[in-house]
């Protein structure tokens, strides 16, 4: 009896994830209905209803109606703010990623965003400039100093042979604690304890923007996001530096051989890296909000490490990555607003997301042996 | 002067037991930066424990403390058994499992340290609030000028991670399972055909690191913070990772680097005091130990030796 279950279960699982061609997406979409079965089974066992939980969790973000909504506001400004959460996740996935694909991993994009943020905010948010300037200089700022950040840690990796994971780390809390001191002694605002807001001009997301009957906040970025999506695809795809990147990440003694100059290549992808987190910063720091918090690193940067890998490394994949972990974060407020689960449990969530996937590869190479037992 | 070697100490002491767990799992193959999450996840267990059985003792009691240590040590050891399934069994880029490690565990308890306080003691909280653990002075040996310091105001967690040290650095450099142990992380190949399983050596590396981890985390809960709650994340494991790194991923060379990490740290706090700076100015004190990590680093990593099968996944199959 339970042999010929076990066929059964056997046979589903090679039917759906044993195509090899479509194992790059049905692989992550495995992990993540595993995932949320998971979250499933804790809701329920804390006594609340899982399904209008995760109903919730779509209602927060802007993608269902909710029972009831305050004056000038509906589901289109719901989701407005959503794509205002998605744009710096975007970014920093495309970082996390193309740093993964040269066989580097960035966990520094936290304090990457916070560098990029702070010496944008302090330049351009507080500056009178007009919007037409202060907009393309804000994201030219964003960029040059993440660039500058994480080809700093490829130049280390390189030159003195320190791990990037470590030295991304020590940035992480050196930027953390500088720019926390900064603030607390130059540019705090005595009432919230945060930065002092940026001014309009700079901001990357148009604030309570009146559409019909309807106050929104519209987020430039994702423009931006949907561009730098592309031309990631494309550097990946078409160019010598792509190739070149994706070789290292392959093997590095194969490149070498190949006349590869890793060192280069490795602080290129890092600087590529950098930059896209600082352009995650920027939209973070300057468009979802207008002020920096002393002394907290964002999560983005680490949530977007489980978005790179659930992605599959790919630009197309982590558009849809993104979006899930965003529908998950952006409306555990909601959820636990009105079921009463923890919203900390959204976070539980994505981190079983990034357990499951880190064993992506072990499924797929038993899903293998067993089609070719089967044969 | 005293303030500085009291305050190094306490916060060297624990930095080095994890970092000798961490040692443990590097020599025996297995790259390791999931210290942070596992001494995180082995504070939380403790923290809760003791938090549990507080009503049953006195206030001044030190009793919870010591079974917040044992079960510390045990949570972490149990926590370290998904890095070891997924990197021995699992075969996962061992880098991506330790980060997963510190998603998780900071997830899971931020998570459950809320839940637990609102459903079981009735609270809306983020912590379990421990205090501090109360500081023993040695008579005689207190007396000695200069060193005597180092007998002032010992925190008890700090002869116990002595005790344990000490234990550690014999059975890795003494024993036959130390041996076995290092060679798994040079030369897997070679244990194997002596007849030695070598995910089983890993194995007890890896749960070695976690109850080492776990021990070291519930006591910078027990010092520093005198709470158990998210602060607890706050690179202690990556300093830890610095250390043994530093020490060339050896036990007497790591001791020197976390009291460098410890005395830099105490040094600018008293600098702070002393000048009477804002206190504001204590952010960019934090700073010393990464600054002097990265520059440690680069004046060091060349010479460096990792062990060199690090990070390699064990394939009997492989020549």
């Amino acid at each position: 009896m339970k042999k010929s279950k076990n066929n059964l279960l056997h046979k589903l699982i090679l039917q759906t994830i044993g195509h090899e061609k479509r194992q790059p997406y049905m692989i992550p979409v495995f992990t993540i209905i595993l995932s949320l079965i998971f979250g499933i089974i804790v809701i329920a066992l804390l006594g609340s209803n899982p399904l209008g939980a995760y109903y919730n969790l779509l209602q927060g973000s802007g993608l269902a109606p909710k029972a009831s909504y305050a004056g000038h506001k509906g589901m289109i400004t719901d989701f407005t703010s959503f794509l205002n959460a998605l744009t710096p996740m975007l970014f920093a996935a495309l970082a996390v990623l193309i740093a993964l694909r040269a066989g580097l991993f960035n966990i520094g994009v936290s304090g990457q965003m916070l560098a990029a943020g702070f010496t944008a905010t302090i330049l351009i948010g507080y500056s009178d400039l007009s919007a037409v300037i202060a907009k393309p200089l804000t994201v030219i700022i964003g960029f040059v100093i993440g660039a500058l950040a994480g080809a700093l840690v490829g130049y280390l990796k390189h030159r003195f042979n320190i791990n990037e994971v470590v030295s991304t780390i020590m940035f992480n809390y050196i930027f953390q604690n500088v720019i926390s001191f900064l603030i607390n002694t130059f540019y705090v605002d005595p009432v919230s304890r945060q930065s002092k807001n940026v001014g309009a001009a700079g901001r990357l997301t148009l604030v309570d923007v009146v559409i019909g009957d309807y106050k929104m906040d519209i987020p430039l970025g994702i423009l931006l996001a949907a561009v730098g999506i592309a031309v990631t695809a494309f550097i990946l795809g078409k160019t010598t530096l792509g190739f070149e990147i994706k070789a290292v990440g392959s093997s590095v003694r194969a490149a070498e051989y190949a006349g590869i100059q890793v060192g280069r290549t490795r602080v290129l992808a890092m600087m590529l890296s950098g930059g896209f987190a600082g352009l995650a910063g920027v939209t973070y720091y300057m468009g979802y909000f207008a002020s920096i918090q002393p002394k907290v690193l964002v999560s983005t940067g680490y949530d977007a490490i489980a978005v790179a890998l659930l992605g599959n490394s790919s630009p197309v994949g982590i558009v849809f990555s993104s979006f899930l972990i965003t529908v998950i974060s952006k409306g555990s407020t909601y959820m636990s607003s009105t079921s009463g689960v923890q919203a900390e449990i959204a976070s539980a969530i994505t981190g079983i997301i990034l357990l499951f996937s880190a064993c992506g590869a072990f499924v797929k190479y038993k899903v293998n042996r067993w089609k070719e037992d089967t044969k | 002067m005293n303030t500085i070697i009291i305050d190094g100490l306490s916060f060297a002491l624990p930095l080095f037991i994890m970092a000798i767990g961490g040692i443990y799992c590097e020599r025996s193959g297995i790259t390791n930066l999931a210290i942070e999450g596992l001494q995180g996840f082995g504070a939380f267990c403790g923290a809760l424990f003791a938090v549990s059985i507080a009503q049953y003792f006195a206030g001044n009691s030190p009793v919870p403390f010591y079974l917040a240590m044992l079960f510390a040590f045990l949570g972490g050891m149990l926590f370290s058994l998904l890095h070891a399934m997924l990197c021995i069994k699992f075969k996962a880029n061992q880098v991506i499992s330790g980060v997963v490690i510190n998603i998780l565990a900071m997830a899971l308890t931020e998570f459950m340290t809320k839940q637990i306080n609102a459903s079981i003691f009735g609270a809306a909280s983020n912590k379990f609030v421990l205090g501090v653990s109360a500081r023993i002075t040695v008579p005689v040996l207190s007396r000695i000028p200069v060193l005597g310091a180092v007998f002032t105001n010992l925190y008890p967690f700090e002869i116990v991670i002595a005790l344990i040290a000490v234990a550690a650095w014999y059975i890795l450099y003494k024993t036959r399972f130390g041996l076995h142990l290092r060679a798994c992380g040079d030369n897997p190949h070679a244990v194997d055909a002596a007849g030695i399983e070598v995910s089983k050596v890993r194995l007890i590396a890896v749960m070695a690191s976690g109850a080492l981890s776990g021990l070291g985390g519930i006591c910078f809960a027990y010092s520093i913070s005198a709470n158990f709650s998210s602060n607890i994340y706050s690179g202690y494991g990556y300093l830890a990772i610095a250390a043994l790194i530093f020490g060339n991923w050896k036990i007497l060379p790591t001791l020197g680097a976390c009291m460098l990490f410890g005395f830099a740290r105490s040094g600018g706090y008293e600098l702070v005091k002393v000048l009477e700076m804002p206190s504001s100015y204590q952010d960019l004190v934090m700073v010393l130990p990464y600054v002097l990590t990265l520059l440690m680093l680069v004046f060091f990593s060349k010479k460096n030796h990792a062990p060199k099968a690090l990070g390699e996944i064990y394939d009997k199959g492989a020549r």
